[in-house]
């Protein structure tokens, strides 16, 4: 999951550092996301994964870093399967 | 018992406020009009020493200018945009038949090259990034217009068009914060002049639908907004004044703004809702002000 979370980041995210060199706990924002190309990812991660973030997780925390959001969408039910 | 008719009625019947039949949308008298320039006058003497540049602009903008702004992606359900005829003689006489059977008479209006400004600095940025860098000591400018925002409403302080004075500073972040704290104080001090009751609170703008909600978040986490906040139709839900608004990078980015130094440059902005301090002057001392408190009239009359 963590490398398919890794390619929508490097899709929708606009950081400009390599996502590919990016860690996991590397921090998005701080890697150039702005608030705008935040929206797009979680949209481009909604559609990926066919879910849809409850309002309680619509905030940067949600967004941050690749492992807050596999934090998230395992707590939505989306597992290691996927 | 009758019930106290609304703000926007007593407004409309002590004659400040001209009904026009679409809500948000009032014609003012020459008494409100008084009040407005003098609180006009007072915001624009809390700037002090400020150096600025005045750059009035019309309440229309270029619409590529808006597309690039970025304004859709937050508020399209504010947006207003200016339609016009551009049909031939047939469609003409088809658009007066419509009209006269009472039909949808739009089929042949088309988007113009212009949009309803949504806040007086929107149109300032293009035009300063065309001039080059900025100076070392960043940028400094006084804006007024007419805006637009599409929310219709009954409260008499949320209108579709009224009028922004804002002050745009552009810089270094540092140059760009200082301007925010230091209009933070002014704005209060001003408020306070005006013997209104206020608060200041951390705000977001109405960022729409889903997107709206992780962007309004972001901008509370950062401290990107706050909101000087007067009661006027509640206390519970106090009405914004001023906002003071810092833009991080935002425009910098999308305008190509440099500073003297080539780094990208920040801005902020201080707005104040010209007519909803004046509601907020009329609810709050009556809607006669030659009968307001007299440290309200010299604050505004000298």
């Amino acid at each position: 999951m963590i490398e398919r979370i890794r390619k929508l980041v490097a899709e929708f995210a606009g950081t400009n550092v390599d996502v590919g060199k990016l860690g996991d706990d590397g921090d998005l924002y701080r890697a150039g996301m702005t608030s705008h190309a935040s929206v797009q990812l979680m949209l481009g991660l909604e559609e990926a994964f066919d879910i849809e973030f409850p309002e309680d997780l619509l905030t940067p925390d949600t967004f941050s870093s690749i492992s807050a959001i596999a934090k998230a969408l395992d707590g939505l039910g989306v597992g290691v399967a996927s | 018992m009758s019930e106290t008719p609304s703000l926007l009625r007593r407004l409309i019947d002590a004659g400040l406020f001209i009904d026009t039949g679409a809500p948000g949308l009032y014609g003012r008298s020459g008494a409100f009009e008084d009040v407005i320039d003098r609180i006009d006058a007072a915001f624009v003497r809390a700037a002090g020493d400020d150096v600025t540049e005045v750059v009035r602009f019309p309440p229309g903008m270029n619409r590529g200018v808006f597309e690039k702004s970025g304004y859709l992606k937050s508020f399209p359900q504010l947006a207003g945009t200016v339609h016009a005829f551009c049909g031939a003689h047939g469609d003409h006489m088809e658009l007066l038949e419509h009209l006269a059977a009472g039909e949808d008479w739009m089929a042949k209006q088309q988007p113009t090259e212009v949009v309803l400004t949504p806040a007086a600095c929107y149109p300032l940025y293009p035009v300063v990034a065309a001039r080059g860098p900025l100076a070392p000591e960043g940028g400094l400018f006084d804006l007024q217009s007419y805006c637009f925002r599409h929310e219709p409403s009954e409260d008499p302080a949320r209108m579709q068009m009224f009028r922004m004075h804002e002050m745009v500073r552009l810089g270094d972040p540092d140059q760009v914060l200082a301007f925010r704290a230091q209009w933070l104080e002014r704005g209060q001090a001003l408020v306070a002049s005006l013997e209104l009751p206020f608060s200041l609170d951390l705000a977001n703008d109405p960022f729409f639908g889903r997107g709206g909600k992780l962007m309004a978040a972001g901008q509370r986490a950062q401290q990107l907004k706050f909101e000087l906040l007067v009661p006027i139709h509640s206390e519970e839900h106090p009405t914004a004044c001023f906002s003071f608004n810092y833009h991080q990078d935002h425009f910098g980015l999308t305008w190509d703004l440099k500073t003297a130094a080539g780094e990208v440059a920040h801005t902020a902005c201080v707005g104040i809702g010209l007519e909803r301090v004046a509601i907020a002057l009329f609810n709050q001392h009556g809607l006669n002000a030659a009968d307001w408190p007299a440290g309200v009239r010299k604050a505004l009359w000298g």
